[in-house]
């Protein structure tokens, strides 16, 4: 059973902070962590890799820094991770993106399974994974809450609908996304921290995967970021005044309107 | 490429600061730029001497750009029910449509789902491609994906909405991505821009403290998912006239490699948050599995659902499907109570649009009472069934 | 301050802390109002490979000794005391194979624990010997070539959910403390059975339980060590691990001090947060000095103990007095700081307090602990 885990470095969501004065985002001393979902995602890898024997490759693009999150991926659990990284991918929408995890995955070799997380933090687009089963090729399932069975190339999962969950059966090789739910991630273990300082992680360029110039980065992107905008921030807040029973009538007349 | 010209570069900082990824530092005078570069292009704007350039390179254009024309909603359907959000679709696509001065089509796939095809009319389309089959009434990812994407190729629709549902956001990206289109996801605004026709769409980034809007210059169709209860339906209009067209669609479209076992209905998940208008959420402050009686009380007083924190998740008091959040659903309904919930960003991204916020926690200084629209400071085992009584009183009134 | 760790050292405090933070913080109020032992977080430990950091290497440990344990315990004693002494008391009950136990016997045990696949718990404690810990009544005799122990142990960390207990008898009534001995009793050895599960204070997340041996027969190489020597190796036992019980002081400690300043800045009484009030910030500072002491006591301690210094006593039980009396105080001072809303279960300092208690009192009360440091100080001064 081998499985690629496709992982995102993101900035830290608890060290963003929004600057009052100016209202935009303060990003210093932010610090870049694993994408949250990306993490059970590899979770939910190594278990299997634990249950059914085989490798986890951890897979993902960024800039030469995201080294560290496979380094921390390694950690966790998996054999040994793979970053495509290169200028020339600067700029990459859902779609290039998509693109280039497939190339970097036709150059890795053999599979049966690649697992994402539902979505970044950074981005929220949740367009990736879905994305790169359809450059790919690959039945997928997203949003997936439970593995439930893996036998004889076929694989059962429950996926998450907004009503409830569906139990679903497909082959491998497949593509899912995981939702929260599918576990609780292991914190990394000391062994595996002293195994991911010594790991050689293979880095490949756009070369390296044999991408189309036209294909990556920004070139590669059918959308375009036209404008970035700071949104109206919210008119004054009211506090009530008085005892806590006058509070509550004030609060209960303002709410009048959805009564 | 981040093209810098040293000529012109007067080493002032302005980019280095403006640059969220730390990719632009100053050094000698001139700003270097290094691989963290994601080419968003906020240091050519605040360039003041205009010596930062965006170079693109080769960017092919699609060829047949004109010939695709009309403005399509997927229209969800579940159990043989549309949901809310295709409505509000057809709300938004039809003033699109009138602006770009084309048909608005909705494609209804599903089993059992002729009936509904007049609704759709009455909601603003003027055209349903009608897929209904009995391989259809269970969905799946490849074969909603196939027919979608075959009708598209077939029709050449210039834009395609769909709902930012669990859905829609699964097998939307893949059509895009077979058809070499852009998508933006969780939209919640849509425009035509007046000069060319283009579509505009605007998503929240990092959940809303920043805006973005985007564009497909160069492919069609532009495709969007748009986030459920942002947009309006119209009255329905039951004389509107519309065309049904039922759709012939073969065999091998229909082949899924995806088996349906069973479809399993939770009761606490039957309401969707995303599409309720009042939502009262709990958080480590309720304390308890106990605690959430009275945030259900208060949700039940006002004909409302229970939305949680992630710490009320994570301590077991509540199943995620009631998470709002970074990690959990982004919510936008009209009222939202926030009870014990301190409003830390990472809750904060999945509800500040909401149209009122109402905080009710122990501490003054909690960041929830920056984003609130009224609050009152205090204990919440107090306030809520204080406030939920007064709720009943006034309605009895 | 800094203590200038190793990046080894460094690397263990920081996966403590992640379990910590991760796994503790979100079900520790939920473990001690259900009285519930933290299976899952140890296994979480496991899988993180904390059990191994005492092992020696050749038998699938990292090495280390009782200073990585004080990183451990320390970081986890932030979280939780009741989940920590859970861990500090596996680590206790295998000590004397560690120290004693012949090497099939090392070979037989330390990989289960080093993985986490085991649990160990300490079995000396009995309703006649506490503190006076001469005055067990248990006894052990060799039938053919099994031992036949009898006795009830009580108050026993870790009883009824580790499956290997070190059980200590007496194997020669007649020669008192000099007939004692230790064995190893597992988890559905025929006679072997588990009494009254206790309701505690505080730490109410570990599991505190009578062991009761009735006819309890094990086979004749579960003896550890030699014959009789099973009061030194008992006093060697509680020296290694009383620096683990003093880190647990501190760990809880900052845990509270955190509590406490982060309150009192956020508190407003009379228009000002009430850091700025002198009688406040007094208070903090006195909690902070008297952590930090502590914390320098512990690590020096346990770093001399690693030494294997001929005479460990002293500096072990001085370090275990001064940082759970310090624990006492600083939590009890928070509770202060937090005034009406630190008594309330909502917030996490009550529970501190009712954890601090123990320390002072378990794994040899801090008046035995005086008593220690006395008659090594009359032997000092000739």
């Amino acid at each position: 059973m081998n499985i690629i885990v496709c992982i995102k470095q993101v900035p830290d969501a608890k060290d963003v902070r929004l600057d009052p004065k100016t209202n935009t985002l303060a990003r210093e001393g932010v610090e870049s962590i694993m994408n949250p979902f990306d993490r059970h995602a590899l979770e939910e890898g190594v278990r299997l890799k634990e249950t059914h024997g085989g490798q986890v490759t951890a897979l993902s693009m960024g800039p030469p820094q995201a080294e560290s999150v496979l380094r921390e991926a390694i950690s966790c659990g998996a054999d040994q991770g793979v970053l495509v990284s290169d200028r020339a991918f600067a700029g990459a929408d859902t779609w290039a993106t998509s693109y280039t995890l497939r190339k970097a995955i036709e150059a890795s070799g053999e599979f049966d399974l690649i697992l994402c997380g539902k979505q970044a933090i950074d981005g929220d687009t949740a367009q990736v994974g879905p994305g790169l089963a359809g450059q790919m090729k690959l039945p997928f399932v997203t949003c997936v809450q439970k593995i439930r069975n893996l036998d004889d190339g076929i694989i059962q999962v429950e996926r998450m609908m907004d009503d409830g969950f569906d139990v679903l059966e497909l082959p491998v090789p497949a593509l899912l996304t995981v939702v929260k739910d599918i576990n609780d991630p292991r914190v990394p273990s000391l062994k595996g921290k002293m195994k991911a300082k010594k790991a050689t992680i293979k880095i490949l360029s756009a070369a390296d995967i044999g991408a189309e110039e036209q294909c990556i980065g920004l070139a590669g992107s059918p959308t375009r970021v036209v404008n970035v905008f700071t949104p109206a921030p919210r008119g004054d807040r009211k506090m009530f005044t008085g005892s806590l029973e006058e509070q509550v009538d004030q609060l209960v007349d303002q709410l009048r309107s959805y009564l | 490429m981040l093209i810098i010209d040293c000529e012109k570069c007067i080493g002032c900082g302005v980019c280095e600061a403006e640059c969220a990824f730390g990719a632009i530092s100053v050094q000698d005078g001139c700003a270097v730029v290094d691989d963290n570069c994601t080419l968003c292009g906020s240091c050519v704007e605040s360039c003041e001497v205009e010596a930062l350039l965006i170079e693109e390179g080769a960017v092919q254009v699609q060829a047949d750009i004109n010939d695709w024309s009309g403005i399509w909603v997927f229209a969800e359907s579940r159990h043989g029910k549309i949901a809310e959000v295709s409505y509000e679709l057809l709300g938004v696509g039809r003033k699109l449509a009138n602006q770009r001065g084309v048909q608005l089509s909705a494609v209804l796939l599903g089993s059992g789902v002729t009936e509904s095809a007049p609704t759709l009319i009455a909601a603003g389309a003027d055209k349903i491609y009608l897929g209904d089959d009995s391989t259809l009434g269970q969905y799946r990812e490849d074969i909603y994906g196939n027919v979608l994407e075959f009708l598209i190729k077939k029709e050449k629709p210039e834009v395609i909405l769909a709902g930012a549902t669990a859905i829609g956001r699964s097998f939307i990206p893949m059509v895009a991505n077979n058809l070499g289109a852009g998508l933006t996801a969780d939209c919640t605004g849509l425009a035509i821009r007046a000069e060319d026709g283009m579509l505009l769409q605007t998503r929240p980034a990092f959940g809303g403290n920043i805006m973005a809007t985007i564009e497909c210059p160069h492919t069609r169709p532009q495709m969007a998912t748009v986030r459920p209860k942002v947009m309006q339906p119209l009255m329905p209009d039951l004389e509107r006239q519309g065309e049904v067209v039922s759709l012939s669609i073969p065999d091998r479209l229909l082949e899924s490699q995806v088996k349906v076992l069973e479809n399993v209905l939770e009761e606490h998940n039957q309401v969707n948050i995303q599409e309720i208008e009042v939502l009262v959420a709990g958080g480590r402050g309720v304390e308890s599995e106990k605690g959430f009686k009275l945030v259900k009380e208060l949700a039940d007083e006002l004909g409302g659902a229970v939305a949680a924190s992630r710490a009320a998740v994570d301590s077991g008091w509540i199943p995620y499907a009631h998470q709002v959040g970074q990690t959990g659903k982004t919510v936008c309904p009209k009222l939202y109570i926030a009870c014990g919930i301190s409003g830390a960003i990472q809750h904060a991204v999945g509800m500040q649009s909401a149209e009122t916020i109402v905080a009710i926690n122990r501490d003054k200084n909690a960041p929830i009472f920056n984003i609130a629209s009224c609050g009152i400071v205090g204990d919440l085992f107090e306030i809520m069934p204080l406030l939920t009584k007064k709720i009943r009183e006034n309605k009895a009134l | 301050m800094d203590y200038l760790l190793s990046e080894e050292e460094q690397m263990i405090k920081d996966t403590a802390r992640e379990i910590t933070e991760e796994k503790i913080i979100p079900l520790r109020a939920e473990l001690d109002e259900k009285n519930e032992f933290p299976t899952v977080i140890l296994e979480d430990m496991a899988k993180a490979d904390l059990f191994s950091i005492f092992v020696p290497e050749e038998y699938g440990g990292l090495g280390g000794g009782c200073f990585e344990i004080v990183l451990a315990l320390e970081e986890l004693a932030r979280g939780c005391v009741g989940v920590a002494t859970s861990f500090a008391a596996s680590a206790l009950g295998i000590f004397p194979v560690l120290i004693a136990g012949n090497e099939e016997m090392k070979q037989k045990y330390m990989p289960d624990i080093a993985s986490g696949k085991r649990w160990a718990a300490f079995g000396l404690t009995e309703a006649n010997a506490g503190s006076d810990a001469s005055g067990i009544q248990t006894t052990a005799v060799l039938d053919g070539d099994e031992w036949v122990l009898n006795g009830t142990k009580q108050w026993i960390t870790n009883g009824g959910e580790s499956q290997i207990y070190t059980i200590i008898a007496l194997t020669d009534p007649s020669k008192g403390a000099r007939g004692a001995s230790i064995f190893v009793v597992e988890d559905g050895d025929p006679g072997f059975s588990y009494g009254k599960k206790e309701d505690k204070m505080g730490i109410r997340s570990s599991a505190t339980r009578e062991l009761i041996l009735k006819d309890c027969r094990i086979p004749k190489d579960r003896l550890v060590g030699r014959k009789g020597t099973g009061f030194i190796t008992v006093m060697k036992t509680l020296d290694i691990s009383r620096p683990g019980i003093a880190s647990l002081g501190v760990g809880l400690g900052q845990a509270a001090l955190d509590e406490a300043v982060v309150y009192a800045k956020q508190r407003v009484q009379f228009g000002k947060p009430i850091i700025s009030f002198q009688a406040v910030q007094h208070m903090l500072a006195d909690m902070a000095t008297q952590l930090e002491a502590a914390r320098s006591l512990v690590y020096a301690a346990a770093r001399h103990i690693d030494a294997n210094p001929k005479n460990m006593s002293k500096p072990s039980s001085m370090c275990k007095v001064f940082a759970t009396d310090m624990a006492m105080k600083v939590t009890t001072d928070a509770v202060q700081v937090l005034g009406g809303y630190g008594y309330m279960k909502e917030y996490p300092v009550e529970k501190m307090m009712r954890d601090a208690k123990i320390l002072q009192i378990y794994e040899g009360t801090n008046q035995i602990q005086r008593n220690v440091i006395g008659q090594e100080l009359n032997k000092e001064y000739i």
